[in-house]
């Protein structure tokens, strides 16, 4: 078949004249089916798409958007899930109603997709150029060698750089930024009406979000391609969108330009999201800048060092180490926060996992002006209560066979604290403290939501009234509005328990909220230093300004005309054995703020 | 922070809490099975007592008038055997040392099993290394010979015969709880019980095994065929329980050379084998879905 049969197979007829809308979906519903009868998770949702035009849904999770985006792309997790009213027109093509085998011409060619996940996405043991050059005979008419071309010319277009060598490797090859670069290639290359992006720079590093976000950008103003881009991120939906659906529960509750969206939002709903939003310099519940204390430090590290073995060969030798944290230095006051901010790789949860006594590392680390290197077992297992740690994934941090009331309980009954009894009540105070039903103690982490078990882990946490609470990515893998209620629970602990925090976060907007002081992590070291005012207003590390430039801002009158570009990939930390990384001299460039020379 | 968005905090609607036992009667698979189970024990404890034969009487009715064993009838209700033996009290004697075998010498493995795989997933080094390079070395040496082996060395009872099971018999569970504890011992839970200070034992007794107990109950009931069987094949190699006293096992391996002319005497305790890891398979996997918190509610 050729590629001219297959446009007239798959919707010859899809729209060419402007005025008419690529796609029309009118009165979508899905259903989901369960035990309990089937159950609508998309309700009577209508909304079309111009050529050319970006619209963006946004939304909580568990609002439908991803699942109507499967829905276009005829990719619901059928039969569970299906399509029970409603049409999805692609020119005069109903997609709700096509059957499989001509679903398949149209997807991929004329309607393609992305997804959040670039390396799950791709086929591991296949090379990229073997995975982009079927993708194109598949829908065309090409032969090999000039379906080789054209997919050498899409991974150009995406600025893949030495894309002949590039076809040869396979996806573990290359870094989470190029991964769905290739993935946009991929979608792109047979040129199709509509790209469907399901949070596409979800998963990837703020600096790379950027880049990928100006690549579709410019793809589509040359190629004229709809998106609909789907995201929780209202930066992003700020700076990519045309237009805005809203969706809440599975229904629009607003549609409408961006600018009017942001300006002027016609529902509560949307006002809230917006207001959850964290920006820098601005938010609504942002910490106040106040004064460094004078007070002894409550854990102070020094000159921290970790590495990690890599060993190969028969013999098993050490051949390679990752120098994961390389002579990182801080020391944290009682009632403040130090943020410590970097992309994924660059050391900062490691950090944390050291001084949480979770791995071995070399160097000092002080809690409460005890050196733990010289403690007995026993000593140390009492110095550690006073560092806690809240973890990044509240769905994985808590053990699923146990109840939540033991679960915080666990803490008192370890360090011998108090008896079952005092337990109880202790427990119950610590629920109400960090705002969960206490009839909620009997109950297992399942039935909680997301927002709802970080609650418990922060209580957890706080059962042993710590002086210093680590919190690793701890609001990152939750929805906005309940982020901005967990920081403003962390923030009011601080006020009436004096705990400080470690805040480990890759987002600069939490962390101008949220920090009294910054430490900015690159390649397991810290290249800048010092108060949120100092690193904010006057950033003087690049890295330091690229990361807080890389911050998509939730307001489209804002727009940048430009991200800001990487040059090249960030270096890796893993080196020969006896190579030793530089390690970088932080200079005094006024009031304590340390900048790397 | 306005009430626009939904609060994150929504009571659960609250659910009847019964005991384990009461949510096992309420599952008639879980019946089917309890009352199989109870079936072959009641048969076992009281074998004496439901038929009027011992289980070494040879029955001059027994056989026909040419010697051959007799089809199931109104006096031998699941025939004779070749030697003119009453089948069905031979099988209820032997419901003593099958059931004895598939709980005991399976139950020996799982522990073996379990604390090895347990030890070595969760330890990792060089103890973990000894242990599994152990273990792969057990599982490549053949069955059937260590336990000739193991046999020959021991006078042949029923607890030695239950050990030498049980000797052959951990490998498999070793491995399939080193995988399951070193991949729950890289979850992030068991990172966050270190950072509250909970000791190594700890973790593995309160967190890791409970995550085990279905992987322990689906090899426990699957062991119970497999040992029942393995004991048959030592019976019918002579190590295994002596003559007369019959197992399950040795009656089929007995008769198996006349499954043509006298099925009966293959089918019947094969039957009985069947229905017995039938059973204990019902009641784990029900056990399995309600000791589950997260299963809860779901069906």
């Amino acid at each position: 078949m050729s590629t001219g049969e297959i446009n007239r197979a798959a919707g010859a007829s899809a729209p060419a004249a402007a005025g008419k809308p690529v796609l029309d979906v009118s009165g979508l519903t899905i259903s989901v089916r369960g035990e309990d009868g089937a159950r609508d998770v998309v309700r009577d949702l209508s909304f079309t798409l111009a050529r050319g035009e970006t619209l963006c849904i946004a939304g909580e999770s568990g609002s439908g958007k991803s699942m109507t985006s499967l829905a276009i792309m005829g990719l619901l997790p059928q039969p569970a899930a299906y399509v029970s009213a409603g049409s999805i027109l692609f020119g005069d093509l109903d997609l709700a109603r096509l059957e499989e085998g001509r679903m398949r011409r149209i997807r991929g060619n004329r309607v393609a997709m992305i997804f959040q996940e670039p390396m799950t996405s791709l086929n591991p043991v296949l090379s990229i150029g073997r995975q982009l050059v079927e993708a194109i005979e598949t829908h065309t008419a090409l032969s090999r060698s000039q379906a080789r071309e054209k997919a050498i010319e899409a991974l150009r277009a995406v600025r893949i750089s030495e894309a002949e060598t590039r076809m040869k490797q396979f996806p573990h090859e290359l870094s989470g930024g190029m991964r769905q670069r290739v993935m946009i290639a991929m979608a792109l290359a047979l040129d199709p009406d509509i790209l469907i992006a399901d949070e596409p720079t979800t998963a990837l590093d703020v600096t790379v979000q950027g880049e990928v976000l100006e690549l579709l950008r410019d793809l589509q103003r040359s190629r004229g391609t709809s998106i609909i881009l789907i995201t929780h991120d209202m930066g992003v939906v700020a700076e990519m969108a045309d237009r805005v659906i809203v969706m809440r529960d599975g229904a629009m509750i607003e549609n409408g330009r961006t600018e009017k969206i942001f300006k002027a939002p016609a529902t509560e709903y949307t006002t809230a999201l917006l207001a959850a939003v964290p920006r820098i310099g601005g938010g609504s519940g942002r910490q106040e800048s106040r004064p460094p204390g004078s007070a002894e430090p409550v854990a102070s590290v020094s000159d921290l060092q970790v590495r990690f073995d890599l060993r190969g060969g028969l013999l098993g030798r050490v051949q390679r180490r990752v120098h994961a944290v390389e002579g990182v230095s801080f020391s944290i006051r009682p009632n403040e926060t130090l943020a410590l901010v970097g992309e994924s790789g660059c050391g900062k949860s490691t950090t944390a996992k050291a001084l949480a006594g979770l791995i071995p590392y070399a160097g000092d680390i002080r809690v409460g002006g005890r050196d733990l290197a010289g403690l007995g077992k026993d000593e140390r297992k009492a110095v550690r209560r006073e560092v806690q740690m809240v973890f990044q994934d509240p769905f994985a941090s808590l053990d699923p066979r146990m109840r939540v009331g033991d679960l915080v309980a666990e803490p008192l009954i370890i360090h011998k604290i108090a008896t079952r009894r005092e337990c109880r009540d202790r427990v119950a105070a610590l629920f109400e403290r960090v705002g969960l039903p206490a009839d909620g103690m009997e109950r297992y982490p399942h039935e909680f939501s997301g927002g709802q078990r970080q609650r418990i882990c922060i209580a957890r946490a706080l059962a042993l009234r710590p002086r210093l609470v680590i919190a690793d990515e701890s609001v990152s893998a939750l929805d906005v509005s309940v982020q901005a209620r967990v920081l403003e629970l962390l923030r009011e602990l601080q006020q009436d328990l004096g705990v400080a925090y470690l805040f480990i976060s890759h987002d600069m907007a939490v962390v101008e909220n949220i920090s009294d002081r910054v430490a900015v992590m690159y390649l397991g070291q810290i290249v800048e230093t010092g108060t949120r005012d100092q690193v904010f207003s006057n950033p003087a590390h690049p890295y330091t300004q690229r990361l807080i430039d890389a911050v998509p801002i939730p307001d489209p009158a804002r727009r940048r005309a430009r991200f800001s570009r990487m040059d090249g990939e960030i270096p890796s930390p893993t080196r020969a054995v006896g190579d030793e990384p530089q390690r970088v001299v932080l200079r005094d460039i006024g009031g304590g703020h340390l900048v790397a020379a | 922070m306005t009430d626009a968005i939904t609060p994150d905090i929504q009571p659960a609607a609250s659910r009847p809490r019964k005991g384990a036992l009461g949510k096992l009667l309420g599952r008639p698979l879980a019946v089917i099975g309890l009352a199989i189970i109870f079936i072959v024990v009641a048969g076992a404890a009281f074998a004496p007592y439901l038929t009027p034969f011992r289980p070494d009487e040879q029955i001059f009715d027994g056989l026909t008038l040419y010697g051959e064993p007799l089809p199931p009838n109104a006096t031998f209700w699941l025939g004779t055997d070749l030697l003119g033996r009453d089948l069905l009290t031979r099988i209820l004697h032997g419901a003593r040392t099958s059931l004895f075998i598939g709980i005991v010498a399976n139950g020996i493995a799982l522990v073996i099993g379990t604390l090895i795989g347990v030890t070595a997933g969760y330890y990792r080094g060089w103890i973990g290394g000894a242990l599994m390079r152990f273990t792969d070395l057990m599982m490549a040496f053949p069955a059937l010979l260590l336990a000739i082996c193991l046999a020959a060395v021991f006078q042949p009872s029923l607890w030695i015969v239950a050990l030498v099971i049980a000797l052959v018999n951990w490998v498999q569970t070793a491995r399939v709880m080193f995988t399951q504890t070193s991949s729950l011992a890289e979850r992030e839970f068991i990172d966050a019980e270190r950072t509250i200070g909970a000791s190594s034992s700890r973790i593995l007794f309160l967190h890791i095994l409970p995550h085990l107990v279905p992987t322990i109950i689906v090899w426990g009931t699957l062991g119970i065929s497999t040992t029942v069987l393995l004991e048959a094949t030592l019976s019918y190699l002579g190590i295994g329980v002596q003559p007369p006293t019959p197992s399950w096992g040795n009656i089929i391996f007995e008769n198996q050379t006349y499954f043509q002319a006298a099925p009966w005497l293959v089918f019947f305790p094969g039957i009985a084998i069947l229905a017995l890891a039938l059973a204990f398979n019902l009641v784990g996997d029900a056990l399995r879905d309600i000791l589950d918190p997260t299963q809860r509610g779901r069906s």
